[in-house]
Order: C-alpha cells, then structure tokens, then sequence
C-alpha cells in the first residue's frame, strides 16, 4: 500500500473545498521541540455537526486515521466533542494530527457513530455516552464503560452544570454512613487482647489479681462489650501505669 | 475440560487481577477448550483522574498524572505536560528535553523486562521469569539515582524537569547501558530461539495489519502487527526529533511480520536495544544549560493561568501512544482534561486476539497486550448449573500442562 503524504495546509484545503459553509473554524498549527525543532503539524477543525460522519470518511479517503481518542468538553450549553486522530503515521516527518470538533446543543444530545467506518471507535464512544450523558446513534455496543453498575442514573461526571457529580456525592460523606442491605462481612468480631480484658475486669472488681482470676479470656468467643470506649481506654492506661 | 459439551457455556475471568493497572472482567463463551466470543468489562479501578484533575492547577496535576499508572509514570506526565506547554507556550529549555527523553527510555527498558519475565511466567518458564526481573533492577536503580524514587518518579515539572541529571551520575548510566547490552544478545537467545516459547507463542493471539489499524492499537501491539506507527518517530517530541528514532518492527529481525505473541516479545526486546542506544546518544548530545523554563512556582501557575487555548500532547509510552488533551480558558484549573493510556486504545484488540483461542492461551494472550500481570485472579466456571471456582494458579497450571504436552 502506497501512501504520498500531503501538507497539513492541504489537508485543511481539502476539507474546505468539500464542505465548504459546514466548516466553522480551521486552524494549521505547528509545534517543535528538542534542538533541531522538528515540526508537528496539526489541523483543528470546528464544523457542522451533521457532517462529522461524512468527514470522517473523507479523511478516510485522505488516509485512513488512527482513532486517538474522542474528548468531550462542558461549555456550559453546549457540549464539545473533539475527535483526534492521526493520519501519515509511520512516514517521517508526515504525521498530521487531525481534530474535527463539533458542538452539541444541551437540548438535542444526539450524534451519528463513527464505529461503522473506523470498529474501534465503539471504545471511545461508549465512553462519552457515560460521562456526558450524550446519545450516540447506532452504536453497536450502547453499555457502560468505566462507571460501577450502581452509579445513579442521570449523573455525567464530566458535565459542569446539575447533571454533574452532586455535592452530596463527594462532600460530608460521613453522613451517607453504610449502604443498607448489604450483608454483613464476614469477619468474626475481634478478639480483644488479653490486657484489655483484665482492663474491664479490674474496673468490675477492687483487686487486679481476683480479677484477672474472674474474667480470664474465652476462647472462641467475643469478649463482653464495654459500656463505651472512652471510660475503657482510661481503665486500660491506669493498668498500665501499675505494671 | 471439553467433555464434548454441546451447547457453549460461559468462564467469566476477573474483575479483580492485582497486577493490572486496571482490574478488567473478561466473560468467555467457550465451546470444549476453544474461546467463542469474547466480552470484557473495564473500569473496576475507576478513580475519577480526570474530575479531579480539571479541579487542581497544572502543577498540582503533574502529581495526579504520576500516578495514573505505576509503569509509566513518566509518559502521563509527559503528555500532559506538553499539552499545557503548548497551550502557554511554554519553551522547555533544551537540556529539560534531553533529562526528559533519557528517563521515558530507562522507563522503557524496566516496562518491557518487567513484560518479558511475566511473559515467561504464563508459559511456565519461571527461571526466565526470575532472569528478566533480576536484571531489570539494574533499570529500576538507576531510576532511583537519578529521581530519587523506583516509581512515581516525580521528576517532570511543566516546562521542564525538577532534577538535572549531572556530570558524575553518567559513568554509572554508562555502567547500566554496558551491562543491557552485554545482556541483550541472551536475552534474545533465551526468548526467541527457545522452541518452547517458539511453539507456544507462534501463531497464538493472531491481528494483521488492518485489524490492528482499525481497532486503534497503539504501540508494540500495533507494531508487532506490522502496523508503523510510534510516536517518538512520527511526531517527535522532546529529543527524539535530533536522534532520528525509527519504529522497531518485527520484520527487522526475522524478515516477517505475523503478528502473533511473539512477534510482541521481538518488537518490546528490541526496543530494549533501542532505548539503550537513544539514552547513550542523548549522553553525548546533552546541551548545557537549565532544565527548567521557570522554577519559581507561583511565577510558572501565573503563565498557565494567563493561557487559552486548547492542546493535545502525545507520548510513546512504553505500552504505546498515551494522549492527553487539555483545554485552558484563563482560569488556574484546566476547563477540560482528558486521558487516554495506551492500554485504553489496545484493549479493543483482545476480542480479535482471543477469538478461537484455547483456555489455556488465554493468560499469555492477554498478557500480550499489557506488560502486567496476565489478568487471571480468579475463574469461576459454570457449566450445567455447577461452578467450580478455578484459581489463578489453576489456570496458571492449565498453561504450564500445555508447555509439558507440546514439549512431549
């Protein structure tokens, strides 16, 4: 297979010619690094987004991409997404990032996948579905990604208004206290050490030595309660000034 | 294990798997030993990385991403730090590139000889398994010399690095660098021209070329199926612009590309060799000078601070492209941060590898992947309403009894 690469500047000459009004904004920008500077090239395009499928196919026609990622971005009433990718890989100094952006009203969340032209997509896009709560139509695989199974529904942790991670989410979680209707562990209680345990007897009995007679450890079995830890921890600290 | 069942039943593996970066649940629909479909949930590890980034200033981040993973600490950091940069426009000074480029590559070489053991334990070979992570240390102290820490190295700061490699550390970089390629031509001996590895890892966990193009594998993954892509060669970055780095294909040793497991240990053992030579070429090439474009904290927040605009920052991580994009609008928080490791981008890839492959395949094929532990803690097999609950060391055994029935 035999690819020519062509400039970043055609690249965006190409995508202008074919879509012409549908392209909002294109951007060549480039970027060096290291002694010799060697250029990175990469094209940003903002167009309409009922061509994104189209574009992608024509960048397809260009070379066929390596998929990096989507990205999605909150605006406040928009939601952005941005797909990156890559195409001239493997040739030097050819690689061009191409980004093509579009933007989603907050009332119409829909857009078309891009799984049946590049299958790994599926990924990436099941991604965005979960985090910003964007509808990606005719998606093959429409699950869940990253989020656990009993995240609430209606929650997109990458969204900036009141579908976000709710305060109560994150914030006095000391107050959500243990999720009800859980088993208990299954962990037998804990054994309290032996000094503890003459601790609580000396406190019943005026003589250490009777007590540790009247209360010695049981095996197997938990050790009684104490009333509250407080008045506990300061019989345990008296016995320990003794010996 | 195929008792001539009929109808398929299904071996759920996972989710909990303690070397993987991420626990990952894998359901097999089996028929006898052969895997029929292949389906696997991610995101038993989900930590939130990018809300709480996009809630902390740049620097503050720097140490989020280090510990994104523990393997590539340097490449999330790294690519999230040129996205800031060059939203700023920040100009790392060139020694800052060199110190970067030399740690990813020491990175590199203790990511893939950490790969190359584990490799070797799934096929029971356990004394190339203890072999590999012996000699992998001499990486990991030098790590340690040169940041201070074996991992969540802590030493990428945006716009530069925190710590200058310095005169008197080199003859012992040099000493590690001799000793690597002393080893490398055994190493290659031991993995590649052994038949037990040869008849277990040949034709196993199959993707061409246009499978791996299409499902956006990235990396040695992506290579060993012929595929050319790396970043260090297609967008350089950092130093590796002055150094002229080429992919390294599996064609280049053996003249063919199956795109096979072991195809996967040729490209990552080569890289070693690779990595060896591009850290000795940044040593000569080294220009002095500082190695951070401003040290002063608050002076560096206020620059990101000022900064709109929106970048991607790509890096050729040990495991592949790790991409990072960020959105700056004037505030000290990022407006918008994503991250894609590379395992991210080659997961997709396990439902092509594994297709048609044995039970007892599995563990080296998913291992292929990744240069963590194979993902198998436990396997609970169901079949006619019974379930036995299958260990990791039994599945574990299942691939050594292969290796002792193929060398038979």
């Amino acid at each position: 297979m035999t690819r020519t690469p062509i400039t970043a500047g055609q690249v965006a000459d190409i995508f202008t010619g074919a879509f012409g009004d549908g392209i909002e904004s294109i951007d060549v920008k480039e970027w060096a690094e290291g002694t010799r500077k060697s250029k990175n090239h990469a094209v940003w395009i903002r167009m309409r987004r009922d061509l994104l499928h189209d574009a992608v196919r024509k960048l397809i026609e260009i070379d066929y991409p390596h998929l990096g990622v989507v990205s999605g971005a909150d605006t406040g009433d928009d939601i952005e997404l941005l797909y990156h990718m890559l195409i001239f890989f493997g040739i030097p100094h050819a690689e061009i990032t191409v980004t093509i952006t579009i933007s989603l009203p907050k009332t119409d969340l829909r857009v078309p996948t891009i799984s049946d032209l590049i299958p790994g997509a599926v990924y990436t896009e099941r991604e965005k579905q979960e985090m910003l709560g964007i509808d990606v139509t005719g998606i093959p695989d429409s699950r869940g990604l990253f989020l656990p199974p009993d995240f609430p529904k209606g929650v997109y942790p990458w969204r900036k208004d009141e579908t976000g991670i709710r305060d109560d989410m994150i914030k006095e979680l000391w107050k959500v206290g243990r999720p009800e209707g859980r088993p208990a562990p299954p962990v037998k209680p804990k054994e309290k050490k032996k000094k503890e345990a003459d601790a609580e007897g000396a406190a019943k009995e005026p003589e250490p030595a009777a007590a540790k007679e009247s209360a010695p450890p049981v095996q197997g079995e938990a050790p009684p309660e104490p009333q509250s830890p407080e008045p506990a921890a300061e019989e345990k600290e008296e016995v320990t000034q003794d010996e | 294990m195929s008792n001539g069942t009929k109808k398929g039943y299904s071996v759920p593996i996972g989710p909990i798997h303690p070397a993987l970066k991420e626990p990952i649940l894998f359901t097999f629909t089996m028929n006898g030993e052969k895997v029929e479909e292949v389906d696997f949930a991610p995101g038993k590890a989900h930590r939130g990385i990018e809300w709480m980034g996009m809630r902390r200033n740049p620097v503050q981040i720097v140490h989020l991403t280090d510990r994104i993973c523990g393997i590539c600490g340097v490449s999330h950091t790294l690519a999230f730090s040129r996205a800031v940069e060059q939203v700023a426009e920040i100009e790392v000074p060139e020694r800052g590139h060199y110190v970067r480029t030399i740690i990813a590559e020491y990175e590199r070489i203790q990511s893939h000889l950490l790969w190359a053991g584990v490799a070797a334990h799934e096929l029971g070979f356990d004394t190339l398994f203890f072999l590999a992570w012996r000699v992998r240390e001499e990486s990991m102290d030098v790590i340690e010399l040169l940041t201070g820490n074996r991992v969540n190295y802590g030493i990428i700061q945006v716009g530069g690095v925190r710590r200058d490699i310095t005169e008197d550390q080199f003859p012992r970089i040099e000493a590690s660098l001799r000793y690597y390629e002393d080893l490398l031509g055994k190493m290659l001996e031991l993995f590649l021209h052994d038949t037990t590895i040869t008849m277990r890892c040949r034709n196993t966990g199959l993707m061409n070329r246009r499978e791996a193009l299409e499902l956006c594998t990235v990396g040695p993954t992506a290579r060993a199926s012929g595929l050319n892509l790396d970043v260090r060669q297609d967008s350089p970055y950092a130093a590796y612009g002055d150094l002229d780095v080429r992919a390294v294909m599996p064609e280049q040793y053996l003249g063919e590309a199956y795109g096979d497991v072991y195809d996967r240990i040729v490209v990552r053992l080569l890289e070693v060799k690779q990595s060896v030579e591009i850290i000795r070429q940044c040593l000569d090439m080294m220009p002095p000078g500082p190695v951070q474009f401003e040290t002063k904290i608050p002076k560096l927040l206020a620059t990101c601070k000022k900064a709109v605009g929106e970048a991607v920052g790509r890096v050729e991580a040990p495991r592949g492209e790790a991409l990072h994009y960020v959105r700056m609008d004037g505030h000290e928080n990022p407006q918008t941060w994503k991250v894609k490791a590379s395992t991210y981008s080659n997961q997709m890839s396990w439902l092509k590898m594994l297709r048609g492959e044995q039970l007892a395949d599995v563990p080296i094929i998913v291992a292929s992947i990744d240069p963590c532990m194979s993902c198998t803690d436990r396997v609970t097999v169901v079949r006619d309403g019974h379930s036995d609950v299958m260990t990791k060391e039994g599945l574990h055994r299942l691939s050594v009894e292969k290796t002792r029935r193929l060398m038979q």
